[in-house]
């Protein structure tokens, strides 16, 4: 038996030669996984990059299987949601999963991005590497919005209204851009029809190669670490780096458990609270699109609330509009922002630790406001302004700030 | 990976899923279904068919599926919850006509598939038991004005409001109802009317999300799995780790 086992091995790895020999796929295995050398001091912020990526896996398998069964058609769109949680065999589970993996996107994205924030991630020479990363926070909010607009129920169709209508701030040319977003003279099947082919294909396409950029990007520069220190200064004969060990397989046994822990906590919510309180899956959004009933409430999914606090601080239409892009578009900004010598947070002096707290109690304090019916004008416009006064006020303190001594080697 | 860092996120976890908990509630009586309890899913599908039926729609919800279920045979289902002409394949439709019914009430009756979880469960079992008879006819204290009649008056008996004055913001002298009190008995107790009512909202709670059975049954298991799995990851994890100084 041994004999013809060990002829079958031959010809195995004789086909894998083969292929090797045609497309050196080894060599892009070797550069971005086996010798690929990450700093060993990663902590718990670091699992969020890979559970991003696990995510958008997650939703591209999951939306092509609804994809399969959705009607994008105001008369039918509604009705094929249903038909999905009922007569398609487990519909329900590719859809709560589709559902909950949206949110939680969010929710790991937001963690990554304030991974960056703490430890200096966007800093020279990974200002690329963020630049990409923004892009895809750009993307993903977009995809999302349009892919919240699928289900055709009141929230889809009433969150549509209102933010295709902020289009309407812009001067002179504001109603027939938004005319021309909604292919009609209010929301309607056109509009769920085109949004429909952007959320399926075009973002997703973008998305995709944003992020192969993104890690393309990282990959070229190597990744920074909870201490800000460049692990490529010190480095053994054989020119590896003393701090570094190899993405595969110790990265990849560390995010493999990593996604473990995070799939509990998915899977938690997928069979036991998938509107997550009204959160993840809005109660409103159970009644089909009605655009003769406008709801009481349009409050956008939690993740976009923060932004629309913003908007609703300011009294002008246009100006709330351009602060709300702002917002986000100031993200790109920080690399240039950050003039400290020290990357992370951990060398850095109280002013930066404080201004980022300050910073992260703004965003979540805007994101509950955002929610909320009647919030306080004073409260909205004190938030907002704090938020805008980290990002303004960086290349202040962190001029100023007295650093300690980053260390020429990571710490345990 | 420090240890403070995962109770810092099992914390704000915590944090959120409390936070929801205490966002219901309000005026509302809490609705305690239990949707898992075969028995009251088949009395409230008696009570839907027979009293909900009559004007609206289950429209996304097929007969067969009770069966499915609710532990019935399909000769069980067409016997006791499949009416006129219908088939056991058909959707839960009503025999109204929704232009007659739009004449008789001024509106179309809602379809009450999803209305467990557009309003709740809480609003439906407090609206069932809201009912409440003036001299200008049938109120509810959950939805006022309704257009529909209190069709479980015969079950429930006459509940008459008890009222108080009070002085709004403008100055305003008004009333409001406080309770509400028994003023004829129907063919049940206030308990047995309750009780039904709770099977009733725990049906709809089923209608609104058939997948709910299945779905808490298996997530048991899912979850005892993916601890299984990443419980070996972790040790996986170490046992490779553990040459890193």
């Amino acid at each position: 038996m041994a004999k013809p086992a060990s002829s079958i091995n031959k010809s195995i790895h004789a086909v894998g030669q083969w292929i090797d020999d045609r497309s050196h796929i080894s060599d892009f295995w070797k550069k971005h996984l086996s010798e690929y050398y990450a700093p060993k001091n990663f902590n718990l912020w670091y699992f969020f990059g890979s559970l991003s990526l696990l995510v958008l896996v997650n939703q591209i398998v999951t939306g092509i299987f609804l994809t399969m069964h959705y009607k994008p058609d105001a008369e039918l769109a509604f009705a094929s949601i249903e038909y999905i949680m009922r007569d398609v065999e487990w519909g329900w589970l590719i859809r709560y999963m589709h559902s909950t993996g949206a949110s939680l996107f969010f929710v790991v994205v937001y963690l990554h991005m304030f991974r960056a924030l703490m430890y200096g991630s966007y800093a020279k020479p990974r200002e690329l590497v963020w630049i990409l990363g923004v892009t895809i926070y750009l993307v993903l909010m977009a995809e999302s919005f349009m892919g919240y607009v699928l289900p055709w129920g009141q929230m889809s169709y009433w969150g549509a209204q209102v933010i295709i209508s902020l289009f309407g701030a812009v001067p002179w040319v504001g109603d027939g851009l938004v005319e021309w977003i909604r292919g009609d003279y209010m929301v309607a099947d056109a509009t769920l029809n085109r949004f429909f082919a952007l959320h399926v294909v075009a973002l997703p396409m973008v998305l995709l190669l944003l992020v192969v950029l993104h890690l393309a990007a990282l990959h070229e520069v190597g990744s920074n670490n909870p201490d800000g220190v460049d692990i490529k200064a010190k480095k053994d004969a054989q020119g590896r780096p003393l701090d570094g060990i190899p993405f595969h397989p110790y990265y990849t046994v560390k995010d493999i458990f990593g996604a473990g822990f995070f799939l509990i906590i998915a899977a938690f919510i997928i069979f036991f609270l998938p509107e997550f309180g009204g959160y993840f899956l809005k109660p409103d959004n159970f009644i089909e699109a009605d655009p003769l009933v406008t709801p009481d409430h349009i409050p956008p999914v939690w993740y976009f609330t923060p932004f629309y606090a913003i908007l609703q601080a300011v009294p002008d239409k246009l100006m709330g509009v351009v602060l709300m892009g702002a917002a986000v578009m100031i993200l790109y900004l920080v690399p240039w922002l950050d003039r400290s010598p020290a990357k992370s947070l951990r060398y850095r002096s109280w002013m930066s630790k404080l201004a980022l707290a300050i910073f992260a109690v703004a965003f979540i304090r805007l994101g509950m406001l955002g929610l909320s019916q009647d919030s306080s004008t004073f409260e909205l416009r004190l938030w907002t302004f704090l938020y805008f006064a980290f990002f303004i006020l960086m290349p202040l303190w962190t001029s100023f700030e007295r650093t300690k001594p980053v260390p020429e080697r990571v710490t345990k | 990976m420090s240890y403070r860092h995962i109770l810092i996120v099992l914390v704000l976890i915590a944090i959120t899923g409390a936070a929801q908990a205490a966002g219901k509630g309000g005026d509302l009586d809490h609705a305690d279904t239990n949707v898992h309890d075969r028995a009251s899913l088949q009395r409230g599908a008696t009570l839907f068919v027979n009293y909900c039926m009559g004007c609206h729609s289950a429209q996304y919800m097929r007969y067969q599926r009770l069966a499915e279920d609710l532990d019935l045979t399909e000769e069980q289902v067409e016997q006791f919850l499949v009416m006129g002409d219908r088939e056991i394949s058909d959707y839960m439709l009503t025999a109204m006509d929704a232009t007659d019914a739009e004449a008789w009430f001024g509106v179309t009756p809602p379809d009450l598939s999803l209305t467990a979880r557009s309003r709740g469960t809480d609003w439906i079992y407090s609206f069932l038991r809201g009912y409440y008879l003036t001299e200008d006819g049938w109120n509810n204290t959950v939805l006022e004005n309704p257009a529909m009649p209190h069709v479980l008056w015969d079950l429930q008996g006459v509940q008459r409001p008890i009222t108080e004055t009070y002085t709004d913001d403008e100055g305003q002298t008004r009333t409001r109802v406080v309770s509400l009190e028994l003023d004829e008995e129907g063919r049940m107790s206030p308990r047995d009317f309750d009780r039904a009512m709770l099977d009733l909202t725990a049906f709809m709670e089923y209608v609104a999300e058939p997948a709910v059975l299945k779905r808490e049954r298996l997530g048991i298991w899912v979850l005892l799995f993916l601890g299984l799995l990443t419980f070996l990851a972790y040790l996986l994890y170490k046992e490779y780790w553990k040459d890193v100084k």
